[in-house]
Parts: structure tokens; sequence; C-alpha cells
């Protein structure tokens, strides 16, 4: 189910706003508009569908419009054109042309908000700042500090209700903010870079943080990021902005394994892959391996390891340097392998590429095999896959 | 004289002509309004006045050191405040102080019930500011004296026309002060207001005033003291006060009379100041 959804969404700021759109249609840059109209282009020709329950994270650098296309979900930035959809109740609601009273609804029940420098109130002490959109909803005062009360326990601060902003650390004032957004219960969460005003420390702590927290609160966020590690590791999706315009949308690996231009490329050449691969990406489908003869398959090109495979795609027999292997799951890669035994490493989808290439080493760079939840034998990852995939290579 | 002197001259643009047309057909046509706006005054703050002087001043000496300690929480204020009202005591102006008192509280009441909605209109107008500064500086800057006779035309002499011009004089600001508060409420905090659904009211009282609170409040500190500086003023068109022996002493030359009321003003005009520095206390 669709959450929010973009739908061509244009925003030009500034007072000849009309005119900024009509050179815009002609095919004009953002530079260009700046310099004829003074109209500033935030964001143009948006599409993003983001589903309930995923994390969507938008990135770019400085003035890419990231906060733009945020903004127009709650209305905060006028649309200039296009339509913006947030789903109430199985309705999709365009935020853009909806009455003032519907927006009003949406922001208090539907879209919570956590900005980048915290905006907590410093005449409210934190309770009272964590009730605020429930305040501005008329809920009752005795459910209200209620569900205060459960939110600051979530984010573990109970003990610092009675205190105000400043007295608290930026780490902590911060899960006020988080808090404050949670305490309406809205399914859908905008967060405007909100780790980074956090040193580096606290900033990761946060986000593990919210990563525990989605697991059972499975909100809908919006995730605005310029950190690309943060991203990857938050998002399950994630759309790069240039300039105004979404250049690409995709799963953190889709990113980091097949950027769609030089400025993606350029994003992610810092990028450590081993953080973001899995053994799902790197492998060998089962069926492009190479045949033995006889129901075996050959894992790996230099032929050290093969398998019988039986017809329910089972494993029958394995088979490394022509002896007998035995089976060694990746996770127990930290152990030391047996002496004389020939271990093959198994993996499932979801392990991440560090394990698989560690196993790897452990096993004198003999391939590891990739198993689904049934057991059922789906790929193999050679030292070449792996190769592959760090070096972001495609293949010769 | 030389010929183009002469030329402008010729003519005469009869302004003081208009304006005594415009006050003669205010006072005649509208003479039920003013006098009730001045008999309305003058019977209340009369009455309150009279209420207060029927207390012994020892006790209203302790009330008000009492206010002074409850507004800054510092006894030293509440002993001085004690000291400089029994040393008015002594001179002899009880009557007068409180009349004056009276004076400023009224007008710095009006001041603020008309000073405030203005200045929130006006920081959520831009151009009803742009209107709006031009007569602001005028109210300031323009002699009391000059707008002193129509406000005695209209209101007749007595507590009222003090009080009305001491409000021309003092309504700039407060004006002014919420209007600076109001507009620099940090854009954040305006967002995350509406991002959790105010309403235009509810960011109002629930975002906007408390954000620009220190500043309002400066604002009515400004306008005590302002309306203080014209207690003088008052005393001309006829209201009661510290400012009547300052102008007794000014037509008969009483030296000591006017030293000691003189005096009296200032050790006031302290008191005043130190106890109603309401947001700077909070600010620090
Ligand atoms: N209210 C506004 N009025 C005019 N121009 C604006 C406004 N808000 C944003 N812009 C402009 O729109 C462009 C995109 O800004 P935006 O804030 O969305 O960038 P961003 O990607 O969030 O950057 P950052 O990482 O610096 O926050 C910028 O050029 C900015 O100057
Ligand atoms: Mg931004």
């Amino acid at each position: 189910m669709t959450a929010v959804e973009f739908k061509n969404v244009d925003i030009v700021f500034g007072e000849r706003a009309a005119e900024g759109i009509r050179m815009l249609d002609q095919g004009a840059s953002r530079a260009e508009i700046l310099e004829k109209t003074g109209a500033v282009l935030g964001c143009a020709g948006a599409n993003l569908a983001i589903k309930e329950g995923e994390i969507s994270v938008l990135m770019g650098l400085s003035g890419s419009g990231k906060s733009t296309l945020l903004r127009a979900v709650n209305g905060l930035n006028k649309v200039s054109r296009g339509e913006v959809l947030v789903n109430e109740d199985g309705k999709l609601i365009d935020v853009v042309t909806c009455p003032p009273e519907t927006l009003r609804r949406l922001r208090q029940h539907r879209v919570a908000m956590v900005f980048q420098q915290f905006a907590l109130l410093p005449w409210r002490t934190v309770a009272e700042n964590v009730g605020l959109g429930l305040e501005l909803a008329g809920m009752p005062d005795a459910e209200r500090e209620e569900r205060v009360g459960r939110q600051l326990k979530l984010v573990g601060l109970d003990q610092w209700s009675k205190k105000y902003g400043h007295e608290l650390s930026g780490g902590m004032q911060q899960r006020v903010g988080l808090a404050r957004a949670f305490a309406t219960e809205a399914p859908i969460l905008l967060m405007d870079e909100p780790f980074s005003a956090l040193d580096p420390l606290i900033r990761t702590k946060l986000q593990d943080e919210l990563l525990s927290l989605q697991k059972t609160l499975k909100k809908t966020i919006i995730f605005v990021s310029h950190d690309l590690e943060e991203a990857l590791k938050l998002g399950n999706r994630i759309s790069i902005l240039e300039g105004g315009r979404i250049v690409q949308t995709g799963r953190p690996e889709d990113i980091v394994l097949r950027p769609a231009n030089d400025y993606v490329r350029e994003f992610i050449a810092n990028v450590n892959p081993l953080s973001v691969l899995t053994a799902y990406n790197v492998m060998r489908d089962a069926r492009d391996l190479e045949d033995a003869g006889e129901g075996w398959v050959w894992l790996d090109r230099r032929r050290t390891t093969r398998f019988k495979i039986g017809p329910d795609r089972k494993v029958v027999a394995a088979e490394r340097d022509k002896q007998q292997a035995t089976w060694v799951a990746c996770s127990q890669a930290e152990k030391p392998v047996e002496p004389g035994t020939r271990p093959v490493y198994w993996a499932s989808p979801g392990t991440p590429l560090r394990t698989v290439m560690l196993a790897m080493h452990r096993a004198e760079t003999a391939p590891v095999a990739l198993f689904d939840e049934g057991e059922r034998f789906v790929g193999a990852i050679g030292v070449r896959d792996v190769l592959q995939a760090v070096l972001r290579r495609q293949p010769d | 004289m030389d010929p183009v002197t002469q030329l402008i001259t010729a003519w005469k643009i009869p302004i003081g002509a208009w304006g005594k047309a415009f006050f003669s057909f205010l006072t005649t046509n509208f003479e039920w309004f003013f006098d009730g706006i001045a008999r309305g005054f003058t019977v209340v703050l009369e009455g309150l006045i009279g209420l207060v002087l029927m207390v012994p001043p020892i006790i209203v000496v302790v009330l008000v050191a009492l206010l002074a300690w409850y507004l800054q929480r510092s006894v030293k204020l509440a002993i001085a405040t004690a000291v400089g009202l029994l040393f008015i005591i002594n001179l002899g102006f009880w009557k007068e102080t409180i009349e004056t008192l009276a004076l400023v509280i009224a007008a710095a009441g009006v001041s603020m019930a008309i000073g405030v909605p203005v200045g929130i209109a006006a920081a959520h107008r831009p151009w009803l500011f742009r209107i709006l500064r031009p007569i602001l500086d005028l109210m300031q800057t323009m002699p009391t004296f000059v707008y002193l006779i129509p406000v005695l035309v209209l209101f007749g002499l007595g507590l009222a026309p003090g009080l009305i011009a001491t409000v021309i004089f003092a309504i700039p600001a407060p004006v002014r002060l919420t209007h600076l508060g109001i507009t620099s409420v940090p854009k954040q905090l305006i967002e995350a207001g509406e991002a959790f659904g105010a309403t235009r009211r509810q960011l109002l009282w629930k975002v906007e005033l408390p954000a620009a609170l220190p500043t309002i409040m400066a604002g009515l500190t400004q306008c005590i003291m302002l309306s203080l500086s014209m207690v003088v003023i008052a005393a001309l068109v006829g209201a009661n006060g510290l400012g009547k022996p300052v102008v007794r002493a000014l037509n008969s030359v009483n030296i000591p009379l006017g030293l000691e009321a003189g005096i009296a003003i200032v050790v006031l005009a302290i008191i005043l100041d130190r106890v109603c520095r309401v947001g700077e206390r909070k600010a620090s």
C-alpha cells in the first residue's frame, strides 16, 4: 500500500514562480530560471511512491532540494504544480489542493515531523514539548499525560520530563523531538537530517535506536540525509536528488552496484561496499553454474568444489578437491578450521558480504554456497564475484 | 519684503482654521462621546485612588514591598522599595504618589491593551506596519504640547486628558516591541507548530506569544517609564499627582518644594524601573 506519493511535483520559490514554471516547461535550467526571473527551482518533475512501513531516504548535495521535497508532504512548502498524495485510512488525499482543515487533520494525526535543529519550544518542559501535537489536536489532559509518559519511556527520557530543552544534551533533545513525533501516533514520519547536528557517536546510537524502534512501530519514514553511509544503513529505498530532480531511486545495493550516472557514482565513490552488499547481491545463480555431469555442478570457475543437486534443489553430496566436504555456516567463520577437514561454507541471501569474505578467507578462497530458508541451493559466490562487487566492475 | 516672499505669503493656507473647525465639529457633535470617556476614566481612577488612600500608608508600603519581592525574588529590592516609599511619606507626598501611580498604571494598562494587539496585527501584516511606522514616529517625536491642546479641547481639564496624553506618548513602545518580538520568533518554532497542525490562533497563543513574551514585557517596562515621564505634563492639564507640586513650584519659583517633589519623582521612577523588569530577570 502506498503511504505517500509524489506525482510530477514542481516547486518553484519566489514571486515570479509562474514564469519560472513556464521556463521550466521550455526546458530551461535551474540557473537560467534564476537569472531570468529570480525564482528558485526547488524541485522539478519529482515522481516517487513510498510504501507503507518503509524507510525512504532522500539523498543529495546541499541545495539539491531534499528538504523542499520532504516539506511538501506536510504542506510546509507550497507546491507549484503536481500532486502530493498522503494516505489517510486507505484514501489518498492530495495535500496540494485539500482544504486547510484537512491539511491540519493530516498534520495532527497522519504526518509528524522531526527537525534538524530539534525545534523544541524553549519555554516548555520536555513533557510539554512531547505533548505539543496532542495538545494542538485537543486531546484531554489525562490521556495526553499518559501518552506522553509512554513516549518518554520509549526514548528513555522518563527521568527528564520536568526539565527544559537547554538542560539536555543535543542527543537527548533530538530524542525529545522523536518522542514528540511518535506521540501523535502518526503513521508517517518526516525526518529532515535529524541526526546531522549530533556528534558521530551519538548519531550512530540514535540511528540504531531508530532502527530498533522501527521494528515494532513500523512507521513510514521519509528521511533526508546528505550522508550516504547513513542512507545505506537506514534506507529500504534511496532516492538521489541532483539540482532539484530525482536522478535515481532504488534499494541501497542497486545504488551501489548500478549507479545511474556520474553524479551518483561520485556519491558512492567513497562508500565501503561491504557495509551495503549481501551475499545475494554478488552470487551467481545456481542455474548459471557450470555442469559437471551426473547431476553435479561446479560452484567455481576453478573447479575446486562441486555439489550434487537433488530434484528438490537440495544438495545431496558435496565435494571439495575431490574429497567429501564438511558443512560450516558462514556465521561460524570466526572459528578456526578443524585440521584435516575440507569445509564448504554456506550462507543465506541476507548474510553480509563481509561475513562471506571472512568465510572465503578461512576456506582458502573456496566458494561459498547460498541456501534459502527452505535449505534449497540458490547460488554460489566465488572469489571473482566478490572482487567484481567490491571493485564495482561488471564482468568483462 | 521681497516679491517672492510676498507672493508666497499672499494667501496663507488656513491649516489652523481647518483644525479648529475639525475640533469644534468633534466637540459639538461628539461631546457626549468624549465626555463619557473622560468621566468614565475619572470616576474609576478617582474611586481607586480614594480606596487606596483609605488604607494606612504603612500597609500599602508593605504590600508594594512584598510585590517587589514576588516579582524579582530579591529581599534587597523589597527593602529598598519600602525605604523609598517611607522616604516619600516623610516628604509628605503620599497622596500625590498614589495619584501618580494610578495614572501610570492606568496609562500603561491602556497602552498595553491597545498596543499589544496592534503590534501583533502589524507583525502579521507587513503592509500595516509600513503604514504604522511613520505614525509611531510622529507620536514619539511630536512635542507633547502640540497635541495637549486638542486633547484639552476634547476632554476638558483633569485626569482624563492627562491620561490620554500619556497614552499617546507611551503607546508606541508596546506596539514596536510587540511587533519586534513576534517578527523575531525563530522560523523553525513556527514551523514546529504548523507541522503539528496548529491553527492560526493556536500558533499565536502557544508559539508566537510565549516566544515573544520577554520582548513584550520589555515593552511594558518601557511603557511604564514613559508614562512616569509624563507626570509633569499631565499636571499641566489638571491631573493630580507628583507633577502638581512641581508645576506649583515652577509658578511660584519655590525651590524647596520643587526640589522635594523632583526627588520624590526620581525615587518613584527608580522603584518602578527595578520592580517592573520582568523580562530581564527571566532572560538572564
Ligand atoms: N523558502 C524558500 N524560499 C526560497 N528558496 C528556497 C526556499 N527553500 C529552499 N529554497 C531553495 O531551494 C533549493 C533547494 O533547497 P533545499 O533546502 O531543499 O536543499 P537541501 O537539499 O535540503 O539542502 P541542505 O542539505 O543544505 O539542507 C535551494 O537552492 C534553496 O535556496
Ligand atoms: Mg535541507
